[in-house]
């Protein structure tokens, strides 16, 4: 058995599995919303490839982070524009 | 960082991996994803299980192979002959013999009211979210957009749990049946064994058929579809949208590879115009896995220093270019799909730019110029395939870097680049 | 344009444009024609930086008298043309360049521009996120920033609504006495402006304007890095070097929150392609006065070629060359700023009137050698 994984996003503990995206665990608890627009209007993932940069969030004070791209690993810190 | 490598090979999809398998046996190869693992959007996975036999037979070949993969790496730049990469541990420059370009192909999103609310999608999007470990169990989910991949990815989702609560093609049904008559085997023999497991499970497929817009309420949202006149008020969780493919020809336009009709130009060698550069797949016209395997494998014998010419499987390639024509005829956008975006909707997502703003361009530079559309982080991405869609204009190419790089790594690419040029 | 026009301006960028604006305010019939699109040729390279800059008596009196002008017009500029008066420091990173500081301060105010010596605490606390150890600077708060492309789009919307007319996808081939020779035939015209940047010696070839290269990035959003455009002392003398190649930190807050980061100056010819040596050097420079833009990222990089002078200076008014035929062309790196004053240097001339500020200087007959070797 792998070590349980834990991340915390926007300072929540979620579970994650060993494999999944950042932004599969996010959408995985109904999280639709990850970031603003420049306007301030609520956005998500659209293109899950690494493509829309709508997915970016800061992960360990690393901003613009694609959360598509970016596997999970314990204790990572993720913060959202949402 | 500086460093040398025989064969680059950029993209670890089919195309990409057939490719670094071919040279690997007589060449140092390198290949770089901008995902974590390998099997670009097609293979891609959690565990090997989950893929078909061919997958894993190549994956296990590349496994086998000596190419070295590094996931997660941005490609900032091709030139010839060297590559500037960045990624979340650090960045170099390779110098590198051969460059295999293998970058694939992205969605076409075409936009309508509501498009940039959260919890609507791509249909490759969610596919790959999915693929990524997202549970979707429990959720309502509309399909909706164009192509052949809306049927499979419907039935991912019915796998994975969630309720399908229709799928809405735009294309009408005699197209479908008319493609479906074709002989493409494989690519369709997917689709037609998701269309039956649907059918069976009484999901809706219709036809002819597409969302006008959508809004939320209550933490859902409300799709409109559209149909002959008539609208449907749908309630979901998740609208999944997406109206075929792009490929992605952003580096190649970097390198200075000939870029026509959107795809780049090869030869029967998948040679580009730039010496030293192959490109081989999605990137060179969308016709389905198969084709980039075989476009790989020649790459990948070109790569090695082997005259590819005996091995061309050339009458499989006829065949498969057969198949782009038929997707692109059988799944034509239909004219109602362009004037959904009313004055409001965003067109450039990365910087908020309405399609009332556009309105008054003359082409995609000017309008880049004067609102900021495809100046974002994207470069362009998704809106100048919907602007080509909406207005007819041609994408304007990507500046440098291909994909945001920190000014720390654009110094250490710089001063690489020179050191090289330098002749050191 | 059912009238044969008064004048003819060739080139929509900012110096055509504003050009139009003042020439059909001041009554004339106008009509301005574009090989391209407005704004995209030399304009749409630019950094919309507006500076008041003194190389020379002129070139002070020019950038001085157009900033005013523009802030006359600020409140009426649209918020597409994100006009910021952020204000310029120019940073001091040395004993001996404080003491430049000190006496460009000296000359501002003797002209009536302001400007506030800052010391290295000041410096500090205006820009946190500048080095430590740099000796201080001189803020010149009226200089501003906007984004010129929305900028010309106005200026040429003012002259449509004062009567100009603007035809894009024209090339001027040939210049006339009575007119101009265009890919649409003929057109007739009292006199003709050619206002096209880098590429006016095509249709005069007599005059010595040569490109000047330059790159600049721009970031991702990260609001509050710099305050004001931030340019080193050291600049000037990149400004000023005529033969060698040259980087300076120079870094402007978008109204976006991005940050755009130049400068640099080759002579190069046409070649608008990247220099990867040039652009290296530039990125270092910035990093090494602002060690916190390491980490941004860099969403683009482009070049633009500068319409440069051997003084320094533009050429504004009606050539010895050609009769009927004026030209308003190489602002180098001040076309932007300077757009507004030589408009209506090139308005009041055409017109007979007096030149609100003397246009000598700018005359196209000048010899145009450069000053003097001092700037080296």
């Amino acid at each position: 058995m792998a070590e349980p994984i834990v991340i915390l996003v926007d300072g929540v503990p979620y579970e994650a599995e060993p494999g999944q995206t950042v932004a599969a665990v996010l959408l995985s608890q109904r999280r639709w919303q990850f970031g603003c627009s420049p306007a301030g209007r609520p956005r998500g993932p659209l293109c899950g490839m690494g493509t829309c940069f709508e997915c970016a969030v800061a992960i360990d004070g690393i901003p613009n982070v694609r959360a598509c791209l970016e596997p999970v690993r314990n204790g990572m810190q993720v913060v959202t524009g949402a | 960082m500086r460093e040398r490598a025989d064969v680059v090979v950029i993209g670890a999809g089919p195309a990409g991996i057939a490719a670094a398998c071919g040279a690997a046996p007589v060449r140092r190869v390198v290949m770089l994803d901008g995902a974590p693992g390998t099997g670009g959007q097609i293979w891609r996975h959690r565990t090997r299980a989950t893929l078909g036999r061919t997958a894993r037979r190549w994956l296990a070949r590349l496994d086998r192979s000596g190419v070295e993969f590094r996931g997660g790496v941005s490609v900032t730049e091709v030139g010839r002959g060297r590559i500037g990469w960045t990624s979340r541990r650090g960045h170099g420059v390779i110098d590198a013999e051969t460059i295999v370009l293998a970058t694939g192909a992205r969605e076409h999103y075409l936009p309508f009211p509501g498009w940039t609310l959260p919890g609507v999608m791509g249909v490759g999007g969610l596919q790959a979210f999915i693929k990524n470990g997202m549970s979707v169990s429990g959720l309502r989910i509309v399909l909706a957009g164009s192509g052949p991949l809306l049927l499979p990815v419907a039935a991912a989702c019915v796998e994975a749990g969630a309720e399908v609560v229709c799928i809405v093609e735009q294309a009408p049904a005699r197209q479908l049946v008319r493609f479906g008559a074709g002989l493409w085997r494989h690519p369709w023999k997917i689709v037609e064994a998701a269309r039956y497991r649907l059918q069976s499970l009484n999901v809706p497929l219709y036809t002819g058929s597409w969302v006008q817009q959508v809004t939320s309420s209550a933490g859902q949202l409300v799709v409109e579809r559209a149909a002959s006149g008539d609208v449907e008020r749908i309630r979901c969780d998740i609208l999944a949208a997406g109206f075929g493919l792009v490929p992605n020809t952003e580096l190649a336009q970097l390198a200075g590879c000939a870029v026509e009709d959107g795809r780049v130009r090869v030869n029967e060698r998948q040679e580009t115009s730039v010496p030293g550069i192959l490109a081989a797949g999605e990137t060179t016209g969308i016709a389905g896995a198969d084709a980039a395997l075989v476009e790989g494998r020649i790459a990948g014998s070109m790569a090695a220093g082997r005259a590819a010419s005996e091995e061309l499987p050339l009458a499989r390639r006829a065949g498969q270019q057969q198949f782009a024509a038929a997707l692109q005829r059988d799944f034509a956008l239909r004219r109602e799909l362009l004037s959904l975006a009313s004055p409001e909707t965003i067109i450039c997502r990365c910087e908020d730019v309405r399609r009332s703003a556009l309105d008054a361009s003359w082409d995609a530079r000017h309008a880049k110029l004067m609102t900021r559309a495809g100046m974002g982080p994207c470069q362009g991405r998704v809106c100048a395939p919907a602007m080509a869609a909406l207005f007819g204009w041609d994408f304007p190419a990507v500046r440098l870097p291909a994909l945001p790089a920190s000014v720390a790594a654009l110094c250490d690419h710089c001063a690489t680049i020179t050191h090289v040029e330098a002749g050191a | 344009m059912s009238r044969q026009p008064d004048l003819i301006i060739v080139g929509a960028g900012v110096v055509g444009a504003a050009c139009a604006m003042y020439a059909a305010e001041a009554g004339l019939r106008v009509l301005v024609l574009e090989r391209g699109r407005p704004a995209g040729g030399v304009t749409s390279a630019g950094m919309g930086h507006i500076v008041a800059m003194d190389d020379s008596p002129a070139q002070l009196a020019l950038t001085s008298y157009s900033r005013g002008l523009l802030a006359r017009l600020a409140t009426e500029l649209p918020p597409a043309v994100e006009y910021e008066s952020c204000g310029t420091i120019w940073v001091a990173a040395t004993p001996d360049e404080v003491a430049a500081a000190r006496a460009k301060c000296a000359l501002y105010h003797e002209h009536g521009v302001g400007a506030e010596l800052l010391d290295a605490a000041s410096l500090r606390s205006a820009e946190p996120h500048l080095r430590q150890g740099l000796a201080g600077g001189l803020l010149v708060p009226d200089d501003a920033v906007l984004y010129q492309p929305a900028f010309t789009r106005w200026l040429l919307d003012r002259a449509q609504q004062a009567g100009a007319t603007l035809q894009s996808g024209v090339t001027v081939r040939v210049l006339s006495r009575y007119g101009v020779q265009t890919s649409a035939g003929p057109i007739a015209s009292g006199a003709t402006l050619i206002a096209t940047g880098t590429d006016t010696c095509e249709l005069l070839p007599g005059l010595p304007i040569i490109p000047r290269k330059g790159h600049l990035a721009v970031t991702a959003r990260v609001p509050g890095m710099a305050r004001h455009q931030l340019v080193e002392l050291g600049y000037l003398q990149s400004a000023h070097a005529m033969t060698a190649s040259s980087v300076a930190f120079n870094v402007q807050p978008r109204r976006t929150g991005q940050l755009l980061i130049g400068s640099s100056r080759e002579l190069v010819g046409p070649d608008r392609s990247i220099n990867h040596d040039i652009l290296g050097q530039m990125l270092t420079r910035a990093v090494s006065f602002m060690p916190a833009i390491a980490g941004v990222d860099v969403l683009r990089v482009w070049t633009g070629l500068r319409p440069a002078t051997p003084d320094g200076l533009p050429f504004i008014g009606r050539t010895a060359e050609r009769d009927g035929v004026w030209v308003a062309a190489g602002h180098e790196g001040l076309g932007i700023t300077t757009s507004l004053g030589t408009g209506a240097i090139a308005a009041a001339l055409l017109t007979g009137a007096d030149p609100p500020i003397d246009a000598a200087p700018f005359s196209p007959d000048r010899s145009a050698e450069p000053a003097g070797a001092s700037h080296g």
